[in-house]
């Protein structure tokens, strides 16, 4: 089934086009990876997804149900009540972590399930322990989003977002606030969850760790999609600008 | 007159003094969050009030303002007002200091970073919730050095309610001082005023030790 469908995205920024026509799709269990040079349009693809940006243009839908629908070239959301149901079935992963700073890190992880999914405390706690201890997190229960580093940050952020038990994930470049050692313990999280089939969209400048991780990878330049396809495709494609973005990482 | 007589009657001076910072904090705290929403609304109507108000209150003097506050009534309205003189005051102090509120919490607020609110939007947070559980708490820490600054010079504002003479410890002060020849009397005054703030400041600084937890 498909999680996510994105058809026709158009997105402005006042005069300046920044999406001109973006397609794409998830199935459950899939990993796609989104890469391309910076200002491509990457980042707005996963806000508009997850709707904190507005679609100029196109639709959006989860699991079969429309987010926002293409009507006369304009997207037309739904209803608050039905947003607000799809808006449980994806979680977010920031750049820059985004976790909030007067919480614990416990706090993080079980405040949401707690007051916004309204679950009972003992399963919300559960949920918060089992991943912690997954995560690797387990002694830093109590420990304050400023005493840790960036890549245990980032591994709160997943922690907070999968507390939510959302259907598919998207990574807004997880790991470019982090130095190449970091970067190595949060990749190697994403990895844990690819395995698990968990549904994920993830931007990323990580040609390798797309390479082994994606079902599938699109590369997107100036708004469109240039190329897409399975990694081995897409590194051995006869695309010449894809050819020379991605050999550039290689070198 | 001697001293324990004096400063018996400024120490109730003292209290009008107290009474008066007091009911000023009370209502002017939650009247500049109202006024800083309204200052930061959508609404540019609602937005260009408020930037008026806020302007007037901190380009006037308080002491005319006082003064403003307690005559108005009369000259507009030809209504005389008996023992008006305290809540005009009071009215007086609350509007002026929730303009300077206001653009505290509003300093506070915008430096949120947006990214704060877009976790908690995306974590399923409503609006509310974001500004009371997310927002407010990392304002009132950034806020708490300039706060203190204002609820300081609030401390030593009310010394202005000698305009109409309602009896806080100033006004008594300086009567003491005219009917004794006297500077003791403004100077024990001036002690009074000092270890306040002194107080004030040092409750500020635990409570912001307090909320150092975490940056």
């Amino acid at each position: 089934m498909k999680i996510l469908e994105i058809n026709h995205l158009k997105k402005n920024f006042d005069t300046l086009e920044v999406i001109t026509d973006i397609s794409l799709s998830v199935e459950e269990g899939e990993v796609l990876s989104i890469i391309g040079p910076s200002g491509s349009g990457k980042s707005t693809v996963l806000r508009c997804a997850t709707m904190l940006e507005t679609m100029d243009g196109g639709d959006l839908i989860y699991s079969g149900e429309y987010a926002a629908k293409n009507v006369n070239g304009r997207s037309v959301y739904a209803p608050n009540k039905q947003l607000k149901e799809i808006h449980k079935q994806f979680g977010l992963v920031f750049q820059n972590f985004n976790l909030f700073p007067h919480y614990s890190v416990w706090k993080n992880i079980v405040d949401a399930p707690l007051h916004v999914q309204r679950i009972s405390r003992q399963e919300a706690e559960e949920r918060a322990d089992t991943l912690l201890k997954k995560l690797g997190l387990a002694d830093k229960k109590d420990a304050y989003p400023c005493q840790l580093s960036g890549g245990q940050q980032q591994r709160v952020s997943i922690a907070r977002a999968l507390a939510l038990q959302p259907k598919i994930l998207f990574f807004d470049e997880p790991t470019s606030a982090l130095d190449p050692e970091l970067t190595g313990e949060v990749l190697k999280v994403i990895k844990e969850l690819a395995a698990e089939k968990m549904t994920m969209i993830i931007v990323t400048h990580e040609m390798q760790f797309a390479r082994e991780i994606s079902d599938r990878i699109i590369f997107m330049e100036g708004g469109v999609i240039v190329d897409q396809g399975t990694p081995e495709e897409l590194f051995h494609t006869s695309n010449a600008r894809v050819q020379d973005f991605i050999g550039k990482f290689k070198a | 007159m001697d001293l324990q007589a004096m400063l018996k009657m400024l120490g109730e001076g003292f209290l009008k003094t107290l009474e008066i910072f007091g009911l000023t904090l009370i209502f002017s705290l939650p009247l500049g969050l109202l006024v800083s929403f309204g200052r930061m609304s959508k609404n540019c109507i609602i937005r260009w009030i408020m930037k008026i108000y806020i302007s007037i209150m901190r380009g006037t003097p308080l002491m005319l303002q006082l003064i403003v506050v307690y005559f108005g009534p009369h000259y507009l309205f030809h209504m005389s007002l008996r023992g008006y003189d305290f809540a005009a005051v009071i009215i007086a102090f609350v509007l002026n200091y929730s303009a300077y509120f206001a653009e505290i919490y509003r300093s506070g607020i915008e430096s949120i970073p947006k990214g704060q609110h877009e976790a908690a939007k995306v974590l399923g947070y409503s609006r509310s919730q974001t500004f009371v559980k997310i927002v407010l708490p990392q304002v009132v820490k950034r806020i708490l050095p300039p706060a203190t600054n204002e609820i300081i010079t609030l401390v030593k504002d009310t010394s202005l309610a000698q305009v109409l003479t309602i009896g806080e410890m100033f006004t008594i002060a300086k009567r003491i001082t005219a009917s004794q020849s006297s500077l003791v009397p403004l100077f024990v005054a001036g002690i009074f005023y000092y270890v306040f703030n002194y107080l004030v400041a040092f409750v500020m600084e635990r409570i912001e030790k307090k909320l150092s937890y975490y940056r």
